[in-house]
Protein backbone atom coordinates (compact mmCIF):
# COMPACT_ATOMS: atom_id res chain seq x y z
CA UNK A 1 0.00 0.00 0.00
CA UNK A 2 3.05 2.64 0.78
CA UNK A 3 5.07 1.52 -1.65
CA UNK A 4 1.62 2.21 -4.18
CA UNK A 5 1.22 5.26 -2.38
CA UNK A 6 5.13 6.44 -3.03
CA UNK A 7 4.53 6.24 -6.71
CA UNK A 8 3.42 9.24 -8.88
CA UNK A 9 -0.07 9.48 -8.56
CA UNK A 10 -2.51 9.86 -11.75
CA UNK A 11 -3.94 12.66 -13.26
CA UNK A 12 -7.57 11.36 -12.45
CA UNK A 13 -7.04 10.54 -8.81
CA UNK A 14 -5.08 13.69 -8.02
CA UNK A 15 -7.94 15.67 -9.92
CA UNK A 16 -10.95 13.80 -7.85
CA UNK A 17 -9.38 14.67 -4.48
CA UNK A 18 -8.49 18.27 -5.61
CA UNK A 19 -12.38 18.51 -6.87
CA UNK A 20 -13.91 17.33 -3.57
CA UNK A 21 -11.85 20.20 -2.06
CA UNK A 22 -14.30 22.46 -3.28
CA UNK A 23 -17.26 20.60 -1.24
CA UNK A 24 -15.30 19.69 1.46
CA UNK A 25 -14.27 23.69 2.52
CA UNK A 26 -18.41 24.50 1.54
CA UNK A 27 -19.62 21.97 4.12
CA UNK A 28 -17.11 22.66 6.89
CA UNK A 29 -18.20 26.44 6.90
CA UNK A 30 -19.04 28.26 3.60
CA UNK A 31 -15.77 28.63 2.38
CA UNK A 32 -14.89 29.42 -0.99
CA UNK A 33 -11.34 27.99 -2.61
CA UNK A 34 -9.14 30.75 -3.41
CA UNK A 35 -5.41 30.48 -2.56
CA UNK A 36 -4.07 34.02 -3.63
CA UNK A 37 -6.28 35.89 -1.07
CA UNK A 38 -4.19 34.88 1.31
CA UNK A 39 -1.86 37.54 -0.20
CA UNK A 40 -4.23 40.74 0.15
CA UNK A 41 -4.74 39.31 3.53
CA UNK A 42 -0.96 39.29 4.59
CA UNK A 43 -1.50 42.92 3.17
CA UNK A 44 -4.07 43.92 4.99
CA UNK A 45 -2.76 42.31 8.27
CA UNK A 46 1.36 43.56 7.60
CA UNK A 47 0.61 46.37 5.52
CA UNK A 48 -2.69 47.63 5.19
CA UNK A 49 -0.81 51.89 4.75
CA UNK A 50 -4.15 53.08 4.73
CA UNK A 51 -5.33 51.28 1.37
CA UNK A 52 -8.84 50.94 1.43
CA UNK A 53 -8.64 47.44 -0.60
CA UNK A 54 -6.83 46.40 2.37
CA UNK A 55 -8.76 48.16 5.06
CA UNK A 56 -10.87 45.09 6.43
CA UNK A 57 -10.79 42.93 9.42
CA UNK A 58 -8.55 40.06 7.98
CA UNK A 59 -8.74 37.84 10.89
CA UNK A 60 -12.59 36.98 9.34
CA UNK A 61 -10.32 35.23 7.14
CA UNK A 62 -8.29 33.48 9.51
CA UNK A 63 -9.08 29.83 8.06
CA UNK A 64 -7.32 30.19 4.79
CA UNK A 65 -3.76 31.06 6.39
CA UNK A 66 -4.59 27.61 8.48
CA UNK A 67 -5.78 26.10 5.03
CA UNK A 68 -1.96 27.31 3.35
CA UNK A 69 -0.30 25.91 6.26
CA UNK A 70 -1.82 22.53 5.96
CA UNK A 71 -0.80 22.46 2.30
CA UNK A 72 2.80 22.80 3.31
CA UNK A 73 2.73 20.15 6.02
CA UNK A 74 0.90 18.02 3.62
CA UNK A 75 3.75 18.74 1.42
CA UNK A 76 6.37 18.21 3.78
CA UNK A 77 4.57 14.62 4.58
CA UNK A 78 4.36 14.03 1.26
CA UNK A 79 7.70 14.63 0.23
CA UNK A 80 9.05 12.91 3.42
CA UNK A 81 7.27 9.37 4.20
CA UNK A 82 5.66 9.03 0.75
CA UNK A 83 8.76 10.43 -1.40
CA UNK A 84 9.39 8.71 -4.55
CA UNK A 85 12.91 8.04 -5.17
CA UNK A 86 12.68 8.14 -8.77
CA UNK A 87 13.76 11.51 -10.52
CA UNK A 88 10.49 13.34 -12.51
CA UNK A 89 9.69 11.60 -15.52
CA UNK A 90 9.38 14.84 -18.25
CA UNK A 91 9.08 14.97 -22.30
CA UNK A 92 11.98 14.03 -24.29
CA UNK A 93 11.85 17.17 -26.08
CA UNK A 94 11.42 19.64 -22.83
CA UNK A 95 14.64 17.44 -21.38
CA UNK A 96 16.41 18.48 -24.67
CA UNK A 97 15.40 22.19 -24.47
CA UNK A 98 15.94 22.71 -20.88
CA UNK A 99 19.48 20.85 -21.52
CA UNK A 100 20.77 23.61 -23.45
CA UNK A 101 20.12 26.33 -20.99
CA UNK A 102 22.14 24.20 -18.40
CA UNK A 103 19.11 22.69 -16.33
CA UNK A 104 19.54 18.74 -16.07
CA UNK A 105 18.36 17.82 -12.71
CA UNK A 106 15.65 16.61 -12.31
CA UNK A 107 15.60 15.13 -8.51
CA UNK A 108 13.58 17.57 -7.30
CA UNK A 109 10.00 19.14 -7.99
CA UNK A 110 11.57 22.46 -9.09
CA UNK A 111 15.08 22.81 -11.49
CA UNK A 112 17.82 23.21 -8.31
CA UNK A 113 19.84 25.31 -11.29
CA UNK A 114 17.36 28.14 -11.38
CA UNK A 115 15.42 27.92 -7.71
CA UNK A 116 18.02 28.04 -5.50
CA UNK A 117 19.24 31.10 -3.13
CA UNK A 118 22.38 31.38 -5.45
CA UNK A 119 20.81 31.51 -8.57
CA UNK A 120 18.62 35.03 -6.73
CA UNK A 121 21.52 36.62 -7.38
CA UNK A 122 21.78 35.63 -11.33
CA UNK A 123 19.76 37.70 -14.18
CA UNK A 124 17.72 34.96 -15.08
CA UNK A 125 17.09 33.47 -11.56
CA UNK A 126 16.13 37.03 -10.41
CA UNK A 127 13.64 37.43 -12.69
CA UNK A 128 11.94 33.87 -12.54
CA UNK A 129 12.05 34.46 -8.67
CA UNK A 130 11.52 37.78 -7.63
CA UNK A 131 9.66 38.91 -10.96
CA UNK A 132 7.67 35.80 -11.40
CA UNK A 133 6.52 36.25 -7.56
CA UNK A 134 5.27 39.45 -8.15
CA UNK A 135 3.32 38.66 -11.41
CA UNK A 136 1.54 35.48 -9.58
CA UNK A 137 0.63 38.30 -6.85
CA UNK A 138 -0.34 41.48 -8.89
CA UNK A 139 -1.82 39.50 -11.62
CA UNK A 140 -4.13 37.10 -9.90
CA UNK A 141 -5.18 40.04 -7.65
CA UNK A 142 -6.56 42.28 -10.33
CA UNK A 143 -8.17 39.28 -12.28
CA UNK A 144 -9.83 38.29 -8.52
CA UNK A 145 -8.55 34.84 -7.93
CA UNK A 146 -5.85 32.26 -9.24
CA UNK A 147 -6.32 29.27 -10.47
CA UNK A 148 -7.69 27.51 -7.33
CA UNK A 149 -10.70 30.38 -7.01
CA UNK A 150 -11.37 30.71 -10.54
CA UNK A 151 -10.19 27.66 -12.88
CA UNK A 152 -11.58 25.66 -9.58
CA UNK A 153 -14.01 27.18 -7.87
CA UNK A 154 -14.95 29.49 -10.44
CA UNK A 155 -15.63 27.39 -12.98
CA UNK A 156 -17.41 24.58 -10.20
CA UNK A 157 -19.81 27.22 -9.63
CA UNK A 158 -20.07 28.05 -13.71
CA UNK A 159 -18.93 31.56 -13.76
CA UNK A 160 -18.33 32.84 -17.10
CA UNK A 161 -16.24 35.22 -15.41
CA UNK A 162 -14.05 32.53 -14.45
CA UNK A 163 -13.72 31.30 -17.63
CA UNK A 164 -12.59 34.18 -19.11
CA UNK A 165 -10.27 34.48 -16.23
CA UNK A 166 -8.90 30.80 -16.74
CA UNK A 167 -8.37 31.20 -20.69
CA UNK A 168 -6.14 34.40 -19.97
CA UNK A 169 -4.63 32.41 -17.82
CA UNK A 170 -3.56 30.06 -20.19
CA UNK A 171 -3.00 32.43 -22.89
CA UNK A 172 -0.47 34.37 -20.43
CA UNK A 173 1.20 31.04 -19.78
CA UNK A 174 1.69 30.38 -23.17
CA UNK A 175 3.10 33.62 -24.17
CA UNK A 176 5.60 32.88 -21.22
CA UNK A 177 6.81 29.60 -22.32
CA UNK A 178 7.31 29.45 -25.58
CA UNK A 179 7.88 32.94 -26.26
CA UNK A 180 9.71 34.67 -23.40
CA UNK A 181 10.75 31.99 -21.01
CA UNK A 182 13.55 31.02 -23.74
CA UNK A 183 14.75 34.50 -24.35
CA UNK A 184 14.76 34.60 -20.21
CA UNK A 185 16.52 31.39 -19.72
CA UNK A 186 19.70 32.68 -22.13
CA UNK A 187 20.49 35.38 -20.04
CA UNK B 1 -16.58 43.31 17.58
CA UNK B 2 -16.57 46.77 17.21
CA UNK B 3 -20.60 46.47 16.01
CA UNK B 4 -21.03 44.39 19.15
CA UNK B 5 -19.55 46.40 21.67
CA UNK B 6 -21.93 49.35 20.40
CA UNK B 7 -24.93 47.18 20.56
CA UNK B 8 -24.09 46.79 24.07
CA UNK B 9 -23.42 50.20 25.06
CA UNK B 10 -24.82 52.41 22.59
CA UNK B 11 -23.58 55.26 24.25
CA UNK B 12 -20.16 54.69 24.20
CA UNK B 13 -17.75 56.78 22.31
CA UNK B 14 -16.99 54.95 19.54
CA UNK B 15 -15.40 57.52 17.05
CA UNK B 16 -17.64 57.30 13.62
CA UNK B 17 -14.63 56.44 11.69
CA UNK B 18 -14.29 53.18 13.57
CA UNK B 19 -17.75 52.99 13.39
CA UNK B 20 -18.20 52.71 9.66
CA UNK B 21 -14.87 50.98 9.01
CA UNK B 22 -16.28 48.11 10.51
CA UNK B 23 -19.57 48.57 8.95
CA UNK B 24 -18.07 48.77 5.28
CA UNK B 25 -16.06 45.54 5.83
CA UNK B 26 -17.97 43.33 3.93
CA UNK B 27 -18.43 45.72 1.45
CA UNK B 28 -14.35 46.00 0.75
CA UNK B 29 -13.61 42.77 1.25
CA UNK B 30 -16.35 41.72 -1.61
CA UNK B 31 -13.99 44.09 -3.87
CA UNK B 32 -12.52 40.98 -4.75
CA UNK B 33 -14.64 38.23 -6.42
CA UNK B 34 -12.91 35.92 -4.16
CA UNK B 35 -12.24 36.90 -0.97
CA UNK B 36 -16.06 36.75 0.73
CA UNK B 37 -16.20 34.06 2.50
CA UNK B 38 -18.64 34.60 5.77
CA UNK B 39 -19.76 32.78 8.60
CA UNK B 40 -21.93 34.08 11.01
CA UNK B 41 -20.76 31.77 13.84
CA UNK B 42 -18.39 33.21 16.45
CA UNK B 43 -16.19 30.54 16.71
CA UNK B 44 -12.93 30.07 18.61
CA UNK B 45 -9.93 30.12 16.65
CA UNK B 46 -8.50 26.86 16.89
CA UNK B 47 -11.57 25.37 14.84
CA UNK B 48 -9.71 27.02 11.64
CA UNK B 49 -7.46 23.40 12.62
CA UNK B 50 -9.89 21.62 10.21
CA UNK B 51 -9.08 23.76 6.98
CA UNK B 52 -5.73 23.07 8.21
CA UNK B 53 -6.45 19.42 7.45
CA UNK B 54 -7.95 19.87 4.30
CA UNK B 55 -5.07 21.69 3.52
CA UNK B 56 -2.81 18.83 4.64
CA UNK B 57 -4.52 16.65 1.97
CA UNK B 58 -4.21 19.08 -0.77
CA UNK B 59 -0.27 19.47 0.03
CA UNK B 60 0.15 15.74 -0.14
CA UNK B 61 -1.55 15.02 -3.30
CA UNK B 62 -0.12 18.35 -4.80
CA UNK B 63 3.61 16.76 -4.08
CA UNK B 64 2.18 13.62 -5.39
CA UNK B 65 0.76 14.00 -8.33
CA UNK B 66 3.48 16.60 -9.17
CA UNK B 67 0.87 19.34 -10.07
CA UNK B 68 3.99 21.29 -8.05
CA UNK B 69 6.40 20.42 -10.44
CA UNK B 70 7.79 23.32 -12.40
CA UNK B 71 8.59 20.61 -15.03
CA UNK B 72 5.08 19.32 -15.64
CA UNK B 73 4.08 23.40 -15.73
CA UNK B 74 5.92 24.00 -18.73
CA UNK B 75 5.14 20.71 -20.48
CA UNK B 76 1.60 21.81 -19.81
CA UNK B 77 2.18 25.14 -21.27
CA UNK B 78 4.44 23.21 -24.27
CA UNK B 79 1.34 21.15 -24.67
CA UNK B 80 3.52 18.12 -24.41
CA UNK B 81 1.54 16.29 -22.04
CA UNK B 82 -1.86 15.44 -20.97
CA UNK B 83 -1.24 15.18 -17.17
CA UNK B 84 -2.11 18.72 -16.33
CA UNK B 85 -4.93 18.69 -18.19
CA UNK B 86 -6.47 15.66 -16.88
CA UNK B 87 -5.91 17.52 -13.40
CA UNK B 88 -7.39 20.36 -13.92
CA UNK B 89 -10.11 19.29 -15.96
CA UNK B 90 -11.00 16.24 -13.52
CA UNK B 91 -11.18 18.71 -10.74
CA UNK B 92 -13.38 20.99 -12.30
CA UNK B 93 -15.95 17.83 -13.22
CA UNK B 94 -15.87 17.07 -10.14
CA UNK B 95 -16.24 20.15 -8.10
CA UNK B 96 -18.93 21.36 -10.63
CA UNK B 97 -21.16 18.02 -9.81
CA UNK B 98 -20.30 18.91 -6.39
CA UNK B 99 -21.75 22.76 -6.57
CA UNK B 100 -24.88 21.44 -8.50
CA UNK B 101 -25.91 18.53 -5.66
CA UNK B 102 -25.00 21.32 -2.80
CA UNK B 103 -27.67 23.52 -4.90
CA UNK B 104 -29.81 21.36 -5.92
CA UNK B 105 -30.57 19.79 -2.46
CA UNK B 106 -29.98 22.85 -0.38
CA UNK B 107 -27.48 21.19 1.67
CA UNK B 108 -26.05 23.21 4.81
CA UNK B 109 -22.88 23.09 6.41
CA UNK B 110 -21.88 21.12 9.22
CA UNK B 111 -22.85 24.18 11.35
CA UNK B 112 -26.80 24.19 9.93
CA UNK B 113 -26.26 27.38 8.16
CA UNK B 114 -27.02 27.44 4.20
CA UNK B 115 -24.25 27.52 1.78
CA UNK B 116 -24.25 30.49 -0.30
CA UNK B 117 -22.74 31.42 -3.81
CA UNK B 118 -22.55 35.05 -5.15
CA UNK B 119 -22.13 35.60 -9.25
CA UNK B 120 -18.82 37.06 -10.19
CA UNK B 121 -19.31 40.04 -11.95
CA UNK B 122 -16.87 40.62 -15.61
CA UNK B 123 -14.41 43.29 -16.14
CA UNK B 124 -11.56 43.92 -18.00
CA UNK B 125 -9.24 42.80 -14.79
CA UNK B 126 -10.25 39.45 -15.62
CA UNK B 127 -8.07 39.44 -18.95
CA UNK B 128 -5.47 41.73 -17.91
CA UNK B 129 -4.98 40.41 -14.71
CA UNK B 130 -5.36 37.00 -16.16
CA UNK B 131 -2.98 37.57 -18.09
CA UNK B 132 0.01 38.80 -16.33
CA UNK B 133 -1.02 35.96 -13.51
CA UNK B 134 -0.73 33.58 -16.65
CA UNK B 135 2.93 35.04 -17.91
CA UNK B 136 4.19 35.13 -13.63
CA UNK B 137 2.35 31.05 -13.36
CA UNK B 138 4.78 29.79 -16.06
CA UNK B 139 7.63 31.38 -14.61
CA UNK B 140 7.98 30.20 -11.35
CA UNK B 141 5.83 27.03 -12.56
CA UNK B 142 3.80 27.55 -9.83
CA UNK B 143 0.29 29.38 -8.87
CA UNK B 144 -0.23 30.32 -5.77
CA UNK B 145 -1.24 26.65 -3.70
CA UNK B 146 1.40 25.30 -4.89
CA UNK B 147 3.87 28.02 -3.93
CA UNK B 148 3.77 26.89 -0.25
CA UNK B 149 4.12 23.25 -0.95
CA UNK B 150 7.12 23.65 -2.95
CA UNK B 151 8.45 25.39 0.02
CA UNK B 152 7.31 22.01 1.85
CA UNK B 153 9.61 20.26 -0.27
CA UNK B 154 12.15 22.26 0.56
CA UNK B 155 12.42 24.66 -1.61
CA UNK B 156 13.20 27.14 0.34
CA UNK B 157 13.92 29.77 -2.01
CA UNK B 158 10.62 29.72 -2.77
CA UNK B 159 9.93 32.10 0.15
CA UNK B 160 11.12 34.66 -1.62
CA UNK B 161 8.75 33.97 -4.45
CA UNK B 162 6.04 34.22 -2.04
CA UNK B 163 7.25 37.54 -0.33
CA UNK B 164 7.32 39.13 -4.09
CA UNK B 165 3.71 37.50 -4.84
CA UNK B 166 2.65 39.32 -1.34
CA UNK B 167 4.47 42.83 -2.42
CA UNK B 168 2.69 42.42 -6.04
CA UNK B 169 -0.77 42.22 -4.44
CA UNK B 170 0.15 45.12 -2.47
CA UNK B 171 1.33 47.04 -5.62
CA UNK B 172 -2.02 46.06 -7.13
CA UNK B 173 -4.03 47.72 -3.87
CA UNK B 174 -2.10 51.21 -4.02
CA UNK B 175 -2.67 51.46 -7.62
CA UNK B 176 -6.17 50.19 -7.88
CA UNK B 177 -8.07 53.25 -8.09
CA UNK B 178 -5.92 54.10 -12.08
CA UNK B 179 -6.08 50.59 -13.15
CA UNK B 180 -8.76 49.67 -15.97
CA UNK B 181 -11.40 47.18 -14.40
Amino acid sequence: MVEMLKQPWSWYVAGAIIGLIVPALLLLGNKHFGISANFRHACAACFPSNIPFFKYDWKKELWNFFFVGGILIGAVIASTLLSNPNPIQVHPTLVTTLSAYGINDYSSMVPKQLFSFASLFTVRGFIMLVGGGFLVGFGSRYAGGCTSGHSIMGLSDLQLPSLIATISFMLGGFIMANLLLPIILSL
Amino acid sequence: MIKELNVLHPTDSVSPAVVEAANTDFEVRSLDTICVNESEKQHPWWYNFKYAVVGVVFGIVFVKAEVISWFRIQEMFRLQSFHMYGVIGTAVIVGMISVALIKKFKVKTIYGEPIVFRPKKFNKGQVIGGVIFGLGWALTGACPGPLFAQIGTGAFVVAIVILSAIAGTWTYGYCREKLPH
